[in-house]
């Protein structure tokens, strides 16, 4: 008895040990980029363009460039990533094909995103020469996405019981008017959920675009998607790696770093309010 | 058989490989109750699918032999099973309503096969509710949730949406099987009066059940048809020593 309980102990300590490493990693991230950052974070910081070499000023064009790429991407990955899960969930047989089809898919999520970066550069910027570009930078993160988007969208449709698709079917609904009706409106929380959680993950990814679209330093803010565009997680590789003047940017950097954070935990946030907000809609 | 409805002729099933249903032969009469009975297994709700072709939403089934309904084999090429489905509907063994208000899942049907009129759908979904003896009981709340209601409610709720598409043919799988007596009393009840307008096949679990409400009654046994006739002669005569093993309760 007393072996067991002595076990028992060890092994709620270990367990309780491992939650704590990575609660205190993350901790440690977070106060360490507050306390450096918090201080640089001001209107002027989010409101105003770069100045003296990037040495003084602010960071909007970044904050600018992020937030219309991630557009670019959420464009092509929401309706693509969508689509596709309908198709493999509710048409393709379970063929070989389709399942090599999902295989090759799931892996893809695992490709590192700087081969993504080199692809993009051969498909959008060179072959279908959209040039280097907020469109190419926000395909190249939208592929990247797709994966995402897709096996998170087809959970959702999984979970949508089978006695609505029946229930709907029997009544002679065709099988599209099924989806529409039946599956969709009950699916659409998770999916949403799902890609908005890839989109996050997207915001924050320098590889893709580093040779796609971004910007080292623009002195104007973008005015087409064929524009270059300065983004942050780029603007954060320079100034903690690339700068002239590495020591005397630092504060910059840590905002900057502070700032993607919060947009990122604001995209994260946002999902789980709105999944939150269909479920209840489902409900009634 | 005179007034025939459904007509099978050398039935075949398969899921893959293996024979669900095996060489089915039977006529079912208009505006009568025909009860499926048999063990678990025996391939009674397949068959049951087989007269909407719900079995082909599942994939890797292959058929043989024909179903006709009104003379035409719906198994047939130029059959459109979604108006095979209008015209044969279904009630499922776990009641199914849709997320959705009480109006709404009774208008369902009407507003999946296009039609707009409001006050068409509106008399309609009335009249179905009084025809599925519901509407004394929800017309005060047609538009809270469906879910709201009790189990056997929520099976009237569904017989009533099966309904309003006004089918022909009502294929019931084990309609109150998940329902308490009192309940399952008033599904009984409210399939004598169906069968004025419809005809009703049953499958269900409880012989008793099958005595109560239908006509005919059909034993089946491993896919295999291995009786029908007049419910009173199965249950008190029946031609065959295995459904007579099966309805005194020697197994099953």
């Amino acid at each position: 008895m007393k072996k067991r309980q002595v076990c028992q102990v060890t092994g709620f300590l270990a367990l309780r040990a491992c939650m704590a490493v990575v609660l205190a990693v993350l901790l440690i991230i977070l106060i360490d980029i507050v306390s450096k950052g918090g201080g640089a974070v001001n209107w002027e910081f989010l409101t105003a363009m770069p100045r003296k070499g990037m040495t003084e000023g602010g960071i909007f064009p970044a904050i600018v460039g992020t937030v219309l790429v991630t557009l670019i991407t959420a464009v092509l990955a929401i309706p693509l990533g969508m689509g596709c899960a309908v198709y493999l969930n509710e048409y393709a047989k379970d063929t070989p094909i389709t399942r090599i089809i999902r295989i090759a898919i799931r892996n893809l999520s695992g490709v590192p995103s700087i081969v993504y970066g080199l692809f993009g550069v051969v498909l959008f910027v060179q072959a279908l020469r959209l040039g280097t570009s907020i469109i190419s930078a926000g395909f190249t993160l939208g592929l990247m996405t797709l994966p995402w988007t897709i096996t998170a969208s087809e959970e959702a449709l999984k979970n949508v019981p089978r006695a609505y698709r029946d229930g709907a079917l029997a009544l002679g609904a065709t099988k599209w008017q099924t989806i529409r009706t039946n599956v969709l409106p009950y699916s659409i929380g998770g999916m949403l959920t799902g890609t908005i959680l890839g989109l996050a993950r997207a915001a924050g990814e320098t590889a893709p675009i580093l040779f796609t679209g971004a910007a080292f330093y623009l002195p104007r803010l973008p005015n087409s998607v064929f524009s270059q565009f300065m983004a942050l997680p780029y603007h954060l590789y320079i100034m903690s790696t690339q700068h002239h003047a590495i020591t005397k940017v630092r504060p910059i950097a840590y905002g900057t770093a502070l700032v993607l954070i919060v947009l990122v935990f604001a995209m994260n946030f946002g999902a789980v309010v709105l999944r939150y907000k269909l479920r209840k809609v489902k409900k009634e | 058989m005179k007034d025939s409805k459904i007509k099978v002729n050398g039935f075949n099933l398969f899921y893959g490989s293996v024979q669900a249903i095996k060489n089915i032969n039977l006529t079912i009469r208009a505006n009568s109750v025909t009860g499926i009975i048999g063990p678990s297994g025996c391939g009674k709700s397949t068959f049951l699918r087989s007269l909407n072709r719900m079995n082909d939403v599942i994939g890797n089934v292959r058929t043989e032999g024909r179903v006709e309904i009104d003379a035409e084999n719906i198994y047939g090429k130029e059959i459109d099973v979604v108006d095979l489905r209008r015209k044969v509907g279904m009630v499922f063994q776990k009641s199914n309503p849709f997320p959705k208000s009480i109006f709404e899942n009774v208008a369902y049907g009407l507003r999946i096969n296009g039609i707009r009129d409001r006050n068409y759908i509106q008399q309609k979904v009335e009249k179905s509710l009084q025809d599925s003896a519901l509407w004394n009981e929800v017309k005060d709340r047609l538009n809270s949730s469906a879910f709201d209601l009790s189990g056997g409610q929520q099976q009237r709720l569904c017989i009533a949406r099966a309904l309003a598409v006004e089918p022909e043919i009502l294929l019931m799988d084990e309609p109150a099987s998940a329902l308490d007596p009192t309940a399952t009393l008033k599904i009984e009840e409210l399939i004598h009066e169906l069968k004025k307008n419809y005809t009703i096949i049953i499958v269900t679990h409880n012989m008793q059940q099958a005595a109560r409400v239908s006509d005919f009654t059909a034993f089946f046994m491993l896919g295999e048809l291995i009786e029908i006739g007049l419910t009173s002669t199965i249950f008190t005569k029946p031609g065959k020593k295995m459904t007579e093993d099966y309805i005194t309760g020697r197994f099953g």
